[in-house]
């Protein structure tokens, strides 16, 4: 599903900062793979290439056998827009819109019907559970809340992959465990998603384990049992 | 390309952005609206004056000049200085024959104070002989009858044109004169005629609502006037100067009345091609005036406008950049700016359209109440000056976002989201 080969990307500036050198990475389709590193290891710039939110200087990025590179703006919108779903630490909802319209807005932009959209969007809200929040405004919802919505915004466009970053960063760790479950939940049901975190309690939920430092891939631990978690069966550290 | 997705949620983004800020909003599409309010009040009540004025000289020919004698104020040829006298017929075909440049030249000859008097009734009268051709220096406006014309002139016909006044005061205002007669001095005249000139109106040697007009050659036998003339009106053709048409006549007239050639007082000369002129002049300096000051307080609306969409753009940010993740293109962006602009330019400058339609309006009725027989004057705009505002104000609309639409355009989503 996703193929880097050779990723490097450096950050201009008075002092240029070479972030990845020289990334190869395999992800293939129905995995649960995790990013990890401390901060500054390159692991967000990371996401934001595989996000096509960021292009990279050199080297190879397939996403579901498209090659990504130098896209228009108008080009990567609409990648971004059918391709991928994101999730983000900090739920990134639009505080006036309420939850529906939320996760209705993907299909704007395909230009979908407003009648149709909203109707997929309460389909999906009944996925993460939160039909009857449905209109309620971001304000007005619990950040486990948030974040389920959030999610449902990423889904409903049926993205080859999901984006998270740092997804349970802005969580306590009950709400935490909410959002892993059913992010896990969306992996048995053959969705790809690739999570970017510094939480290892967080990462040994998932298959694959992807450690990075210093822009390289120090070593991918394949993740046997996730429920194995080293802070006892079926938790998350917090 | 720009992608019209204009359905009920576009509409709602767009009112919703603008009422959450409301005094903001409000303050910034006031400086449109009294803009384009400014500047149609200002064409519009520039345009009632001008229409005001220019009916007073409505039948009078802008091209004319009118000249008269007067005393000599230097010797010449052995007369003394101080010398009276006066401009008389056989000089009006010396003027025709030398100045060529003139169109109309024709003799008027005025007699003043008279009464006329019609049983009982009675009118005080000033009466001015004149030939058909006067008619294209200062048109009667007739509205009822005929003019003087060419066998009234020939056969001294005893007949006349009467003023608006003079219509009102021996006959009835309801009843057609024509027909009917009165005396002057013990003479009766026939009318043939009703000026339609107005109060106030401009006219040369008096008052033409109490002005009869005659025949030249009638007035001439009745007073015995010789052959005096009190004004020689004249026209210049086209793409000639009244003031070179003039020149030339003054200097045929004192060639043939031995007045010297440097006498500045014996001739004396009204242009009333440089009178309107001059007035054009005017109406074009307050028009250009109006435009400065409508424009300009127009385009300040508009930069307000630009700035406070820069600002909301900034504001949004991270909206924008979450926008751009989930898929929005930079046009979409680009029109969900431009239409939010475009929508308040529009409001702001409709509303000042029809504010200022309305007040004109109501200065259309209190001008006729006030004068209700009046010619009919419109200080309103023209339906095609509102259509050409509006569709200004949706190109201003369009300009002020382009600045901020460029902004929001360039926001990118990964630095949008960092700025937490």
């Amino acid at each position: 599903m996703i193929k880097l080969s050779g990723i490097h990307k450096t950050y201009q500036g008075v002092q240029p900062l070479h972030v990845l050198k020289g990334i190869d990475l395999h992800i293939s389709k129905g995995e649960f793979v995790a990013i990890m590193g401390a901060s500054g290891s390159g692991k967000s710039t990371l996401l934001n290439i595989l996000g096509i939110l960021d292009d990279y200087d050199e080297g190879e990025y397939l996403l579901d056998n498209t090659p990504i590179r130098h896209l228009k703006e108008r080009q990567a919108a609409h990648y971004r827009n059918r391709m991928i779903g994101f999730i983000f630490q900090s739920f990134n909802l639009i505080p006036f819109k309420d939850a529906m319209e939320n996760v209705a807005l993907p299909l704007f932009y395909q230009g979908v019907s407003r009648r149709k959209r909203n109707e997929l969007a309460m389909q999906y809200l009944e996925k993460v559970g939160l039909r009857d929040w449905a209109h309620h405004y971001p304000n007005e919802l619990s950040g486990g809340q948030k974040q389920r919505v959030a999610i449902a915004r990423a889904l409903i466009t049926q993205p080859r992959i999901i984006l998270a970053d740092e997804p349970t960063g802005a969580l306590d760790s009950r709400t935490s465990v909410e959002v892993m479950n059913l992010l896990k939940a969306l992996h048995q049901q053959g969705m790809t998603i690739v999570v970017v975190t510094h939480e290892s309690g967080v990462a040994y939920q998932t298959q694959k384990i992807v450690h990075i430092k210093d822009g390289l891939i120090e070593r991918i631990e394949d993740n046997v049992d996730p429920t194995a978690s080293p802070f006892g069966h079926g938790t998350v550290m917090k | 390309m720009i992608p019209i997705r204009i359905d009920r949620d576009q509409w709602g983004e767009i009112t919703e952005s603008l009422l959450r800020n409301k005094t903001r909003a409000f303050l910034t599409a006031f400086g449109i609206f009294w803009g384009i309010f400014m500047l149609l009040l200002l064409m519009g009540g520039g345009k009632g004056m001008e229409d005001l004025l220019s009916s007073n000289f409505a039948g009078f020919a802008t091209n004319s000049g009118f000249m008269f004698s007067q005393q000599t104020s230097k010797p010449y040829q052995g007369f003394r200085k101080g010398r009276w006298w006066s401009i008389q017929v056989p000089d009006v075909e010396r003027v025709r024959h030398a100045v060529p440049e003139a169109d109309v030249v024709t003799p008027t000859v005025r007699i003043w104070g008279r009464t006329a008097l019609n049983e009982s009734k009675s009118c005080n009268v000033s009466i001015c002989g004149q030939f058909p051709e006067y008619d294209r220096v200062d048109n009667p406006k007739l509205v009822y009858g005929r003019g003087i014309n060419e066998v009234d002139i020939a056969q001294r016909r005893k007949v006349c044109v009467i003023g608006s006044r003079i219509h009102q005061e021996l006959f009835s205002l309801t009843e057609n004169p024509c027909g009917k007669s009165f005396q002057i001095d013990g003479i009766y005249y026939t009318v043939v005629g009703v000026s339609g000139k107005t109060e106030g109106g401009m006219s040369i040697g008096g008052n033409a609502t109490t002005t009869v007009l005659m025949p030249y050659t009638t007035l001439q036998q009745a007073y015995n006037i010789g052959s005096r003339v009190d004004i020689l009106c004249l026209t210049a053709r086209e793409g000639y100067d009244m003031k070179q048409v003039q020149a030339k006549a003054e200097a045929v007239l004192k060639r043939a009345h031995r007045i010297h050639p440097d006498d500045k007082q014996a001739v004396n000369m009204v242009n009333a091609e440089a009178m309107f002129s001059m007035m054009d002049e005017l109406f074009g300096g307050i028009s250009i005036l109006v435009w400065m000051i409508g424009v300009g307080t127009l385009l300040s609306g508009v930069i307000g406008v630009s700035n406070i969409m820069v600002v909301t753009v900034k504001e949004r940010t991270t909206e924008i950049g979450i926008r751009r993740a989930i898929g929005a293109t930079p046009a979409d962006i680009i029109f969900m700016v431009m239409s939010e602009s475009v929508v308040l330019t529009l409001l702001a400058g409709m509303s000042g359209i029809t504010m200022a339609v309305l007040l004109l309006h109501g200065g259309d009725v209190v001008y006729s109440q006030v004068n209700p027989d009046a010619a009919p004057i419109s200080f309103q705009i023209t339906f095609s000056t509102a259509l050409v505002a509006a569709g200004t104000l949706s190109v201003l609309g369009v300009l002020a976002g382009l600045a901020p639409a460029y902004r929001a355009m360039r926001i990118k989503p990964v630095d949008a989201m960092r700025e937490e």
